[in-house]
């Protein structure tokens, strides 16, 4: 009998691992900045570039920090999501547009609709850096004490609206 | 007009190469700094390559932001600290050990010592099992007198 279980067990841990890994996106790298302060930062608007933004002006505020890009073909993709949320008027989106040229940024919103209450213009992508952000689109939850509380890597979507992002802001805004 | 011409047309691969050049710092010492760090720092876009060979934009960000660290004074471990405080431990091709690394750093060789144990016990087993046959006296006289036979028809 033993010599049976032996092989038998060892074959169904071998395929659990395999199917779990194939499960695993390599690609989302988990952020170690949940549950840290976001990094401050102050840069100039995209819209009024003398006019500057900064992380800390948003204390007290449950908000959402959007990177984005022209040139990113994924935030295509998520744009009308966020378009549709901004106008729910639940949480206050912002933008950090990441390594773009302001009028590329400018014409893009302006023709797919604009979902933030502004973008910080972050055209060396040093912000970007201190966020950890490797590919655009990323957001961040902020709540009121500034600390980050979650990282979508990717496009958000309707469904990542809905079971995590959502049900957080409000428990975030209850605090 | 013609010799301006060419003298242009000759000029154009210099204009061509003083465009890819700007990657690199004009400090040697800085350079050299930076790719050993960079080489044992991942890319995080193209993941299976190292920061010092990656051609994403970002790796090219993340080398100028640990030139400009280095030419500031910090140390290794400094500038080390700085990309994993913002990208994880993921960023280290060597991963330190933790609790959740353990499995990675020490589930080979507990694996090797199991299955090494295994296959000890494996033998000893199979050696008990077949008993080694005493030849009885008359048995072994008559295996000597062949092998010795044997000797002489070589000689």
């Amino acid at each position: 009998m033993m010599r049976f279980m032996l092989p038998l067990v060892a074959f169904l841990v071998l395929a659990v691992f395999l199917y779990v890994g194939l499960h695993l996106d390599p690609h989302e790298v988990p952020s170690p900045l949940i549950g840290k302060p976001a990094p401050a930062f102050s840069l100039p608007q995209l819209h009024e570039p003398n006019k500057q933004f900064s992380a800390q002006e948003m204390r007290g505020k449950v908000w959402m920090l959007n990177v984005w890009s022209s040139w990113c073909v994924s935030c295509k993709e998520e744009h009308p999501v966020l378009v549709a949320l901004a106008q729910k008027n639940i949480v206050p989106v912002y933008g950090l547009d990441y390594k773009d040229k302001p009028e590329d940024a400018e014409a893009w919103l302006a023709g797919a609709g604009n979902p933030y209450v502004l973008s910080a213009a972050d055209r060396e992508g040093r912000v970007g850096i201190d966020y950890g952000v490797y590919g655009v689109p990323e957001t961040y939850l902020i709540d009121k004490q500034g600390v980050i509380r979650y990282k979508q890597i990717g496009p958000v979507t309707v469904q990542s609206l809905n079971e995590k992002i959502l049900p957080m802001v409000a428990e975030l805004q209850k605090k | 007009m013609k010799s301006i011409l060419i003298l242009l047309v000759c000029l154009m691969p210099v204009l061509a190469v003083a465009g890819e050049a700007k990657d690199i710092a004009t400090d040697q010492v800085t350079e050299k700094r930076m790719i050993g760090l960079a080489e044992n720092l991942r890319c995080l876009v193209c993941q299976n390559e190292s920061l010092a060979s990656s051609h994403a934009e970002l790796a090219e960000d993340l080398r100028r932001e640990v030139r400009e660290q280095i030419k500031k004074g910090m140390t290794d471990e400094q500038i080390i600290d700085y990309l994993v405080t913002r990208y994880g431990d993921f960023v280290l091709y060597n991963p330190p050990v933790k609790s959740y690394t353990m499995l990675l750093w020490f589930g080979p060789f507990t694996l090797f010592l199991v299955a090494g144990a295994g296959l000890f016990y494996q033998l000893r087993k199979r050696r008990k099992s077949v008993p080694e046959t005493d030849l009885t006296p008359e048995a072994q006289h008559r295996a000597a007198a062949m092998l010795n036979n044997d000797k002489e028809n070589q000689v």
